[in-house]
């Protein structure tokens, strides 16, 4: 194994787990406030296809990304006010956003499937560090959203456990009647909370057709809201844990081509035999695998879960 | 109580994949309704004897969305064609799954209410439902690309010999690779995409004897973001070509970001990776189309398991990128006359596999069961071909 093809490797970890962990984030957001959101896939979609339509127009990537989590956030929106404001089933509302959300993008999108953008984000290249052997790549010389994803994770995690804010929002996914009792607004804290979401998600899929596919079309998110909304789960609910969960699914998303070019083996095992189909559900087992974990520690101690979530919330009525 | 349990997902996971499809049908059913005007206004402009090309209706079954730039948009490319050519009238449906249930939706539909007399399915998956279908109607046809099932009255399929333009790819890529090292991003480990890793990789050593072809799976027609890392990751290991079998573009952007050339496929995507594009083996299925429903149209048709090579045009290869050095074009020139002339085909002997093992006797050409089945990669590819 070359030093290029390792650098590569951790290079390609590091924008998987980018993309993943924006997205996740967001749902994290939204979870902690009692609302699961399962329209991660749908928001991203709508994100993807105007943040490229929209840097096609104006020619500037960082105009796209901000419209992006605009669109994101109007998305989340429709959730925040089924959901939260109606108080209808959340699983069915976030189902009919995923749906909608790709119907929607794929009919919005059709004239933008064979553009080419050029204004796509680039790498950094940070002056000095960048060239650094091994590390340069990795940390110094990636696209600017890697670097405001990590920015964005210490601000969740500081909101969430530092703040007066973080404590209500944090309450209001234990039981909302409580945290209304004592004066807060269980509306305005979890459709801010879901808006926010649907901001992250949003910029997660301009991420994806501003970055790493440099383009849209239909189909272009494949799956990867849902592997966000799946390593939530993973990290226990906790910015931290997401960070690490992520960077692991990245590592493993990154790994599935690549195994194959791998000329190493381990104590007589050739690595390049491991099936890519294989590493292809490895996240999704994991998730599985924490799934019964976390059940089986609920038996001992209280579940990482918010307690209130997927649970509608309505005055006077319990 | 609050914790997500599995058994909340399974109602939802069902009540989504029904719900999808239905989307997917008022999608269908909006385009209908818009082919369905156009049958109106052209019925009432023409008429005629029965045995015009124009009178007849031509419904396309696709499995993914026309603006893919890929598999559907060249079939797209082909109805549209079909339609300057005879004059027949053609509908068509996007993104239909690949279930009995969808296809046979979308098919009777076409069938009952628009009175389609051909019905073409795009999409191996298509097979087992048109078959049914086909028994059902029986004054209907259906066509079918790329199965191998058929009947002997009103069911045939077809499809087209990539292999040829993927060998005379290979041509220009090898001239062009300055490591000797190129990469392909492969889709599935079936016959199809092995025959066309073999084909470029003979084509390769042809202009460049020493160059190996490294593969990577992706296991998807069509995700660009796994495309795009794969072809980097071939890129990382030292290929400064890079081939590829899906649908998307992604493989090409990847192989212009990092400076390296691209081979793409389907259809002429050079746009998308100007400075990367050498050229692509592309299929040209508006020909074929014509053909049947002319056949149709005259009463003659009758089934076939059509696998067309260049000499029909019903694949071809993109013009070359100016910078491939003159004797290489023409050298590839001459090899696609041999081809077209039926004097040469790609795999013909001697042709040895990865192992050294004599695969092809030197003067030998493989015969049409073998490359249907081929499930080995020839010497100079490096992957596994059974992953």
């Amino acid at each position: 194994m070359s030093e290029a093809a390792v650098v590569g490797l951790l290079v390609a970890t590091v924008q998987f787990a980018t993309l993943v962990y924006l997205a996740g984030l967001g749902e994290l957001i939204a979870e902690r406030s009692g609302v699961l959101n399962l329209g991660v896939e749908g928001m991203m979609a709508m994100g993807a296809v105007s943040g490229f339509m929209m840097a096609l127009a104006t020619d500037r990537p960082w105009i796209g990304f901000a419209f992006a989590a605009l669109v994101g956030m109007a998305v989340a929106g429709v959730h925040a006010l089924v959901s939260v404001v109606m108080g209808a089933g959340q699983v069915v509302s976030g189902l009919a956003i995923t749906i909608g959300g790709l119907g929607f993008a794929a009919f919005i999108g059709q004239d933008a499937v064979r553009e080419r953008a050029d204004a796509v984000f680039t790498d950094l290249g940070i002056a000095g560090l960048a060239d650094i052997r091994w590390v340069g790549p990795i940390l110094f010389n990636q696209p600017p959203v890697v670097y405001l994803a990590g920015l964005l994770g210490i601000a969740a995690w500081f909101v969430l456990n530092r703040t007066r804010l973080g404590l209500a929002l944090r309450a209001v996914g234990e039981s909302a009647s409580t945290t209304d009792s004592v004066g807060h607004s269980v509306t305005l804290l979890r459709s801010g909370a879901v808006l926010i979401g649907g901001a992250f998600a949003g910029a997660a899929g301009a991420f994806l057709s501003l970055y790493m596919a440099a383009g849209w079309t239909e189909g272009l998110i494949a799956g990867r809201g849902w592997i966000a909304v799946a390593l939530v789960i993973f990290g226990a609910w906790r910015p931290g844990r997401l960070a690490a969960g992520s960077l692991l699914f990245g590592f493993t998303l990154a790994l599935q081509p690549r195994v194959q070019t791998f000329d190493l083996s381990i104590f007589g095992f050739e690595i390049n035999t491991i099936s890519p189909a294989l590493l292809g559900i490895l996240p999704f087992l994991l998730t599985v695998v924490v799934l019964i974990a976390i059940s089986f520690r609920a038996r001992h101690r209280p579940s990482p879960a918010p307690a209130a979530l997927t649970l509608p919330y309505r005055r006077e009525e319990r | 109580m609050g914790k997500i349990r599995l058994d909340d997902d399974r109602p939802g996971a069902a009540s989504r994949a029904r719900t999808e499809r239905e989307i997917m049908r008022s999608r269908t059913l909006t385009r209908l309704a818009i082919a369905v005007v156009g049958v109106a206004l052209l019925g009432a402009a023409c008429g005629g004897d029965s045995s015009d090309p124009e009178d007849v209706t031509a419904a396309f079954v696709l499995v993914g969305p026309v603006g893919d730039a890929g598999w559907n948009w060249a079939h797209d490319q082909g109805r549209q064609y079909a339609e300057d050519q005879t004059g027949a009238t053609t509908l068509f449906v996007e993104s239909i799954p690949e279930n009995a249930e969808d296809f046979k939706a979308v098919a009777v539909d076409f069938i009952e209410n628009e009175d389609a007399d051909v019905i073409f399915g795009t999409s191996f998956g298509y097979m087992d439902p048109m078959l049914e279908l086909a028994d059902e109607y029986p004054d209907v046809v259906f066509e079918h690309a790329s199965g191998f099932k058929m009947n002997d009255t009103n069911f045939g399929n077809f499809f087209g010999r990539m292999y040829q333009p993927r060998y005379l790819s290979g041509m220009a890529a090898g001239a062009m690779t300055e490591t000797g090292q190129l990469g392909y991003v492969a889709a599935f480990p079936i016959p199809e995409v092995i025959r066309g890793i073999n084909a470029f990789t003979l084509g390769v050593r042809e202009t460049n004897p020493s160059a190996e072809v490294h593969v990577i799976w992706t296991f998807t027609w069509f995700d660009p973001a796994v495309e795009g890392d794969s072809a980097k990751a071939l890129l990382e290991a030292g290929a400064d070509v890079i081939a590829m079998h899906q649908d998307s573009t992604a493989a090409g952007v990847a192989a212009q970001d990092a400076g390296a050339r691209w081979v793409a496929y389907n259809s002429d995507m050079r746009d998308f990776a100007p400075d990367a594009f050498i050229t692509a083996p592309v299929w040209n299925w508006g020909p074929r189309y014509s053909e049947i429903i002319e056949a149709v149209a005259a009463g003659t048709y009758t089934p076939g398991a059509y696998w067309g090579g260049m000499d029909d045009g019903i694949v071809d290869l993109a013009p070359l990128a100016d910078d491939v050095p003159g004797d290489v074009a023409s050298q590839i020139d001459d090899v696609a006359e041999q081809i077209r002339e039926g004097e040469w085909d790609v795999f013909t002997g001697p042709i040895n596999d990865q192992d050294g093992t004599e695969r092809v006797a030197a003067g030998e050409t493989m015969d049409d069961g073998s490359m249907l089945g081929m499930d080995w990669f020839v010497e100079g590819v490096v992957g596994d071909a059974s992953p």
